[in-house]
């Protein structure tokens, strides 16, 4: 479905496209590799998901977005992919998860709400229960406090590169 | 939005004494191109005819936004777990240790987006490495090198369709 090139080409262009004139052009020069041959492999990887979505990505905090709440909820199992899809069609909503129970974390839905300030995301949070009708269910919030790393370096071996996902 | 921050030595902030002056580009920039960004020869001179300016004045405008960290980049989100692995990780750190056990974390490579929140959980972090017998390797040399526990939560299902982010940003 995708190959070494593919892995050089996304480990790169991961980083941010150059800001001029032609871009992919540039970053073919940099992979040995045709403006046409980087549009066509990004294309196909924008098909095939491998590229969520390519834009700009903007820092939410930066821009004002102070209040990050990850919320998790101790949903039983045959309710957690429709209540998965609900919760993730709310605007506010920037991210939307199931993640496995351990012994002493109860919880395995997670979404994420990025908001101007606390009460407005609590606010929302208490819509979102409300409308899904999930108040019931046993949850927590976790606002976030310090930010010690945003994105670090790629891990990238040499024979296999990893990419990271984007910062939200 | 331009308000002073309030000071926090230890957040990602900006000094905002070179405060960069919002413009009605800028804020299109950063609301309408989050997805769908042109996959043409000149991306740029395309945004730029669409929005009636110069690709001069997108690219000067797109290189303020990321000189001034409003945006990390312009290019791609790649899904999780589709190029090596990932787990979300959770540790409960006492809180006087916890700036000295983060900075631990935060050299290594494998690590992204860690945060502290508000919970017993007070730090949470992304894992990326190129398989699982890597990642394990690699939560049982945290475990080791701190002292405390990992609690490893990797993914089980996405729901989550990301078209991007609506900022609600005022039109100047």
């Amino acid at each position: 479905m995708f190959d070494a090139r593919d892995y050089e080409l996304l480990a790169h262009v991961q980083l941010g496209l150059p800001l001029c004139p032609r871009p992919y052009e540039a970053v073919g020069t940099e992979l040995n590799m045709s403006e046409q041959e980087v549009l066509e492999r990004l294309n196909r990887l924008k098909q095939q998901g491998l590229i969520k979505r390519l834009g700009v990505i903007v820092k939410h905090h930066r821009l004002g977005y102070r209040a990050n709440a990850m919320i998790v909820w101790n949903v039983p199992e045959q309710l957690i992919k429709a209540l998965g899809q609900r919760i993730s069609q709310f605007s506010f909503v920037t991210l939307c998860y199931q993640r496995p129970k351990q012994p002493e974390w109860p919880y395995n839905l997670y979404c994420m709400i990025h908001g101007k300030d606390r009460q407005t995301v609590l606010a929302q949070l208490e819509q979102l229960n409300a409308d899904c009708g999930i108040e019931h269910l046993e949850s927590t919030v976790l606002f976030s406090l310090r930010c010690f790393k945003q994105r670090g370096a790629l891990y990238q071996p040499i024979d296999k590169p990893i990419l990271a996902h984007g910062c939200y | 939005m331009l308000n002073p921050l309030p000071s926090h030595p230890l957040t990602y902030e900006q000094p905002l004494s070179n405060a960069l002056q919002i413009t009605p580009l800028h804020t299109r920039l950063l609301n309408d191109f989050q997805r769908d960004f042109p996959l043409s020869p000149r991306p740029y001179l395309e945004i730029a005819e669409h929005l009636g300016v110069s690709e001069e004045a997108v690219l000067s405008a797109l290189s303020d936004l990321s000189e001034h960290d409003y945006i990390s980049r312009v290019g791609p989100i790649i899904p999780p777990n589709q190029l090596g692995v990932s787990t979300l990780v959770a540790m409960a750190i006492p809180p006087e240790q916890l700036q000295r056990v983060a900075d631990q974390i935060s050299a290594r490579p494998e690590v992204n987006h860690n945060y502290e929140r508000e919970h017993r959980f007070n730090l949470w972090f992304v894992l990326i490495a190129s398989d699982a017998v890597h990642l394990q390797q690699v939560l049982d040399s945290i475990d080791e090198e701190t002292g405390y526990q990992t609690l490893s939560l990797p993914l089980v299902d996405e729901f989550f369709i990301d078209l991007g982010f609506n900022l609600d940003l005022p039109h100047v």
